[in-house]
């Protein structure tokens, strides 16, 4: 017995996986049994009488500036009318130049975030080169893809996926459905419970060749928004000290945006909207 | 009827070993050495072909012998990493676990198929907090060597190690470290080497997150001016 399989020929990760430890992955080619439990909206009374068991993520937004992309999401994942947890992280780093932000079941989308982390990874090690942007992307859809069985399940998982793009020197934002399907935004984008609140703030104030502080203040300004007209987003919660988090990609790479940066971003936020 | 002609178990894993040998001698060496902050690897390689590469955060690769033998053992030791760290976590994937994978694959592959594989590898983990670092030798039968300091691969391998014994004084600065390596490669082939002629990376524990570096020709020029003026 070989301690390993050498005549691998693919470069996926994903693919590896689901040839060799298929129980590893979420979605099995069996298909699961329907779980009326897990359904994606359920009734107000349904959901007093049976919550959903399931924690999900809520609100994530992404928008283009001059120098690059941003990527956002609030911090609370729900289980029903429950907050299951005020401190999840929705925006994760996929590699040197990209991010995703998953709205959806909390579990599963972490799940997607690691898997996708390594696949991207895995590629550029056995390859000795990066994905393209687009490649990335398509992979992307193809995992999302993968999870459909879940998602018409109630499981649904949307990440949005932003990406320096250092061929064409800019930030690219793409979004997606749950069969997969793979759409460049030009501008912004939000998804998620209080996805639709994000974007009409973006809507408004969103303007080309923002510089990257306006970027960032427009978004947190949308996740207030979302905040306030979604009960399942959180705004910032000054008394825990748990903000959103943001990241960005630009030339340099992917940076964390600092907590204290969106902490006096947030104060001048609730000057303005202050009631005397 | 022909009847099975008969040889001895010696014999065949003799003459098996000395074919292995001679296909790894016929190469060029890789040379992995410890510096002040992680540990150079310098291959002799003037093609585009690498026969350096990252596994994982802390590990990286070098093979020597046939490339298509090695890369295959290059792929399938990127896979084991990328599982283990999926499965569990990052600082879960550790040099001796797929040192010793790699032990098992080529002693296997030695001791049943016909041809055995013509490869000589090496799997270097970078230590951190204390830990030192690991620099693990297996030949194409399997057997696994934990070296200190230094060692080489392929091609004149033996020379190599007598050579540096004499003149590694232990980790320095990787300008030094680069250019003992160029003069033991240079003086073994009695080649001048340079940039263009060499693949060097490094696993540096200065970096953040994945320690490999790969120096690109313009880097090592560099590196190789520096030494020269010290």
């Amino acid at each position: 017995m070989c301690a390993f399989p050498l005549e691998d020929q693919t470069s996926s990760f994903s693919e590896y996986l689901s040839s060799h430890y298929p129980h590893l992955l979420q979605v099995q080619k069996s298909g699961i049994p329907p779980l009326q439990f897990l359904k994606a909206e359920p009734t107000l009374s349904e959901s007093f009488e049976r919550p959903p068991l399931i924690p999900r993520g809520t609100t994530v937004l992404a928008l283009r500036h001059g120098d690059g992309a941003i990527i956002a999401g609030d911090r609370m994942a729900t289980e029903g009318f429950q907050v299951s947890a005020r401190r999840i992280e929705k925006v994760y780093k996929a590699d040197e130049y990209s991010a995703i932000a998953i709205a959806g079941a909390a579990g599963p989308c972490i799940e997607l975030a690691r898997l996708f982390q390594t696949e991207l990874e895995h590629y550029e090690k056995l390859e000795g080169a990066k994905l393209s942007t687009d490649g990335k992307a398509n992979k992307l859809g193809q995992m999302v893809k993968a999870n459909l069985a879940m998602a018409v399940q109630g499981l649904i998982v949307i990440p949005i996926f932003v990406s320096y793009d250092l061929k064409r020197q800019e930030g690219r934002i793409f979004k997606y459905d749950i069969t997969g399907g793979r759409y460049e935004e030009t501008e912004y984008y939000a998804t998620g419970s209080g996805g639709k609140d994000a974007r009409n703030t973006m809507k408004k104030s969103y303007k080309r060749d923002m510089t990257e502080d306006e970027a960032v203040a427009l978004a947190l300004e949308a996740l207030y928004d979302a905040s306030e007209e979604d009960v399942a987003t959180a705004g910032p919660d000054l008394i825990r000290g748990i903000y959103p988090t943001i990241k960005m990609v630009t030339r340099q790479g992917i940076q964390d945006v600092d907590e204290q940066r969106i902490k006096q971003v947030y104060n001048i936020i609730i000057e303005r909207r202050r009631v005397a | 009827m022909v009847l099975p002609y008969y040889v001895s178990p010696e014999q065949i894993m003799q003459d098996k070993a000395e074919y292995a040998k001679k296909g790894i001698a016929k190469g060029r060496s890789s040379i992995a050495m410890e510096y002040s902050s992680g540990i150079l690897l310098v291959a002799d390689n003037p093609s585009a072909l690498n026969k350096i590469s990252e596994i994982y955060d802390n590990i990286a690769f070098a093979g020597a012998g046939r490339y298509s033998e090695f890369e295959n053992l290059r792929k399938a030791g990127i896979r084991h990493a990328d599982l283990k760290g999926y499965l569990y976590s990052r600082e879960d994937v550790t040099a001796r676990s797929l040192a010793n994978a790699y032990s098992q694959s080529l002693g296997t592959s030695f001791s049943q198929d016909v041809k055995p594989l013509e490869v000589e590898i090496l799997v270097v983990g970078l230590g951190e907090q204390d830990h030192p670092n690991e620099i693990y030798r297996i030949t194409f039968d399997g057997s696994i060597y934990d070296e200190k300091g230094f060692t080489v691969i392929g091609g004149r391998s033996e020379a190599l190690i007598i050579f540096l014994k004499e003149h590694y004084k232990g980790a320095s600065g990787v300008t030094e470290v680069l250019k003992l390596s160029i003069e033991a490669l240079g003086g073994v082939t009695n080649q001048a080497i340079n940039a263009n002629g060499l693949e060097v990376a490094a696993l540096d524990r200065t970096r953040q997150g994945r320690k490999f570096k790969r120096f690109i020709p313009e880097e090592i020029s560099e590196l190789i001016k520096k030494s020269g003026e010290s």
